[in-house]
């Protein structure tokens, strides 16, 4: 995407932030930071503003103001006819988002972190996923279920698991999973405005970290395209996909690597499903070698579909 | 119509006037008759949390002729989709509706096509009552282009999204969720309609569905419940099932009414009350409150405040499960006899129709020839229609498909773009 926009006058960029965003740090670069739950808050905020379709729903994220303070504020903003607690009862509140979905609504599901998605996978597959196909075209399910995926800090094995591959071997859903807060304000949106249902997979970790963000990624209009990987890091000796937390750690890698002069190419796939094998293909076919890294199970991973293509 | 009374009364009169009587019985159409009968329900209602319903049902003549028309073309294509199964032109699932229309053609009756009915997969003939037609059906159960679903759904997917039906759902219990969904998008929405989410006595079980229950009444959804309870879970029988089959009072503090679901006016009269009710500000208890707590209550609710119900219809279905189960291994043939010589929905409405004189068993009976032909038409005009092209495997997986690329062995060439 577009590299960071500098600016030589602070008081004309602090006049152009818009209200929603509050915060603003670290101007050694002069560029806007924004942690990845700002960005995602504000993209709520933008795209509920927007639409008067749009609801959000899901555990805490009202009065509580988000389980991880996502949705803080925006209970004051909507209201809570927009903006809804729901009891512990995932299989329920996940149908009723999908049928709401099948009358016209926009619904944003959120999930306290996909572990508790499996009570209501059902609904995301049966009744989400395979509806448009079956109905041939007449049920469109315009929904997004989207919370924390994969680790957090040392939670257990029942709170940890990464459940892209899972969603993403599913046609009729959308995967996507950010990793900077580019990525996440321009990918939520996108999943919000798309037709079909979309898994938006975050990270707990993620939240608090910051990015720095130009001032087109802070436009309301701004949307990323889904079905395109970023190229964070351009290299030439091997390529190293990954997406969402296990980003910031190739390019870590790739920082070490280049000190044993190996110049690593890194590849934030952003979106999982549809997977942007054109990307991929194109690096691969440059580096000669490729490293998948993801925080999933390996058997029957992201990582397995990305070598299917090049065990032929 | 007032001919054919004078007719059966007076035998010497009936002499002369009976060539007249016949010839204008072939030409005259159903009876558009509007002046107001009243008919008594089978049994009264039985309720929970709430006031019942009056067993005094306002109808017509033309009613009565719509609802006999429309359940023996219900039971007409479902028996014709029986013999089409037999024959191996539909495959895969078929779960048959005979012996359960009062309960679409009652509840349709009662409402709009505003308000919103989701059901699980016994669902060709609740399709048809919401407006689908017999091509339609017998398309789409033999997987042709003409379906309503073009051939992708089968017979436990039929929709019709401009009528307000939500299908057509495969997994046991999952509609009600989605139904409560509905509500709430309509409340939302300020639309002043309900929905009607359909399940059986097997799925009442489902812990979903106290999910969507307790949402429901905490929220006020305008979703009314309603439970067909035709006593058998596939093979297993409610007593079995249920430690308290009284589906009604699942509930709790859900208002709930029994209904016999045989019985078309019964089911009738029990979804115009739970529109209402639905509807109406404030719950409703039945019992007297002072005029401060009144106050209370309605200055609370907002304007399109709602109370959500459970209905029980009291149903039998004559054939098994699916057209894989006979229907007879768990329950004896003596008992499908019974319920049919006496509950059965067409009959009653065809008594009814001879009792009050609204025509003879002759015209009843060219009503039926004329349904059965209907459904012969429509099944040959299914049988014609051409399966859909392989090249619809691949469209509608996605509303909006980005194309995704499939590449060859050399990861150069594009083979392939799928959804």
């Amino acid at each position: 995407m577009l590299g960071i926009v500098r600016q030589k006058m602070l008081g004309q960029s602090l006049l152009k932030i818009r209200p929603a965003i509050s915060v603003l740090r670290s101007y050694s670069s002069a560029a806007k930071q924004m942690t990845v739950r700002e960005a995602l808050n504000s993209a709520l905020d933008e795209e509920m503003s927007a639409d008067p379709k749009v609801f959000l729903m899901g555990e805490e994220v009202g009065e509580y103001q988000g389980a991880y303070k996502i949705s803080k504020g925006l209970l004051e903003k909507y209201g809570p006819e927009r903006v809804l607690d729901t009891p512990i009862t995932e299989a329920g509140f996940a149908g009723i988002g999908v049928g709401a979905a099948y009358y016209g609504l926009k619904p944003v599901v959120e999930f306290m972190t996909f572990n508790f998605s499996m009570q209501a996978i059902d609904h995301i597959i049966n009744s989400a996923a395979k509806s448009n196909y079956m109905s041939a075209g007449q049920m469109s399910v315009p929904i997004v279920f989207r919370g924390p995926n994969g680790a957090a800090a040392g939670v257990g094995a029942q709170h940890s698991q990464c459940y892209a591959s899972w969603y993403a071997s599913c046609p009729g859903l959308k995967v996507l999973s950010p990793y900077s807060s580019e990525d996440a304000r321009g990918l939520l949106k996108a999943a919000i405005r798309d037709p079909d249902p979309v898994v938006f997979l975050e990270n707990e970790l993620l939240y608090g970290e910051s990015f720095p963000v130009s001032d087109e990624v802070l436009d309301s209009s701004f949307c990323l395209p889904i079905g395109k990987a970023k190229i964070e890091r351009k290299g030439k000796d091997v390529t190293i996909t990954a997406f969402s937390k296990m980003v910031g750690y190739a390019l870590k890698a790739a920082e070490i690597l280049e000190k044993e002069g190996i110049d690593a190419e890194v590849i934030n796939l952003r979106s999982i499903r549809p997977l942007d094998r054109s990307t991929i293909n194109a690096s691969v076919r440059k580096t000669n070698r490729l490293i998948t890294v993801e925080e999933g199970f390996p058997q029957h991973g992201v990582g397995a579909e990305i070598w299917f293509e090049f065990s032929l | 119509m007032a001919l054919s009374r004078l007719a059966s009364s007076s035998s010497r009169s009936a002499d002369l006037l009976k060539p007249l009587c016949s010839a204008i019985s072939l030409r005259r159409p159903i009876s558009t008759d509007t002046t107001p009968i009243t008919v008594e329900t089978s049994v009264p209602f039985t309720s929970h949390q709430c006031d019942t319903p009056s067993r005094s049902v306002q109808t017509n003549a033309k009613e009565l002729f719509t609802f006999f028309r429309d359940m023996a073309l219900m039971r007409r294509m479902e028996i014709a989709a029986d013999s089409l199964y037999k024959a191996k032109l539909i495959r895969g699932f078929c779960h048959l509706y005979d012996g359960q229309e009062a309960v679409a053609v009652g509840m349709e009756a009662a409402i709009t096509k505003k308000d919103c009915i989701i059901t699980a997969y016994r669902d060709h003939c609740t399709f048809v009552s919401r407006g689908g037609t017999l091509l339609e059906v017998f398309a789409e159960l033999m997987g042709r282009q003409a379906g309503c679903s073009r051939g992708k759904g089968g017979s436990m997917h039929f929709y019709k999204k401009d009528s307000n039906f939500y299908g057509g759902h495969g997994i046991v219990g999952a509609q009600v969720p989605l139904g409560c969904g509905l509500a709430f998008a309509q409340k939302y929405s300020k639309d002043e309609a309900v929905t009607f989410a359909l399940y059986g006595d097997g799925a009442a079980n489902q812990g979903q569905l106290f999910e969507a229950l307790n949402i429901s009444a905490l929220w006020d959804l305008p979703a009314i419940l309603v439970c067909e309870n035709n006593h058998y879970g596939m093979g297993t029988a409610e007593w079995r099932a249920a430690k308290s089959p009284a589906y009604y009072k699942r509930g709790d503090y859900a208002p709930g009414l029994k209904v016999d679901g045989m019985d078309a006016f019964a089911v009738k009269q029990a979804c115009t009350f739970a529109k209402e009710h639905a509807l109406k500000n404030g719950p409703i208890r039945g019992k007297s409150l002072s005029l401060v707590e009144a106050i209370k209550l309605t200055s609370s609710c907002s304007v399109c405040c709602a109370y959500m119900q459970i209905l029980e219809m009291d149903t039998y279905r004559y054939h098994g499960h699916s057209m894989s189960d006979p229907g007879s291994t768990y329950r004896t043939r003596d008992e499908i006899t019974g319920v049919r010589q006496e509950r059965d929905p067409v009959e009653r409405i065809r008594k009814l129709i001879l009792s009050h004189d609204l025509a003879t068993e002759k015209e009843l009976k060219d009503i039926e020839k004329e349904i059965r032909k209907e459904v012969d038409d429509a099944i040959a005009q299914a049988k014609e229609n051409p399966l859909p092209e392989s090249s619809e495997l691949f469209t509608n997986v996605y509303a909006k498909g980005l194309g995704v690329e499939s590449f060859g062995a050399d990861r150069k060439e594009v083979r392939a773009i799928l959804p």
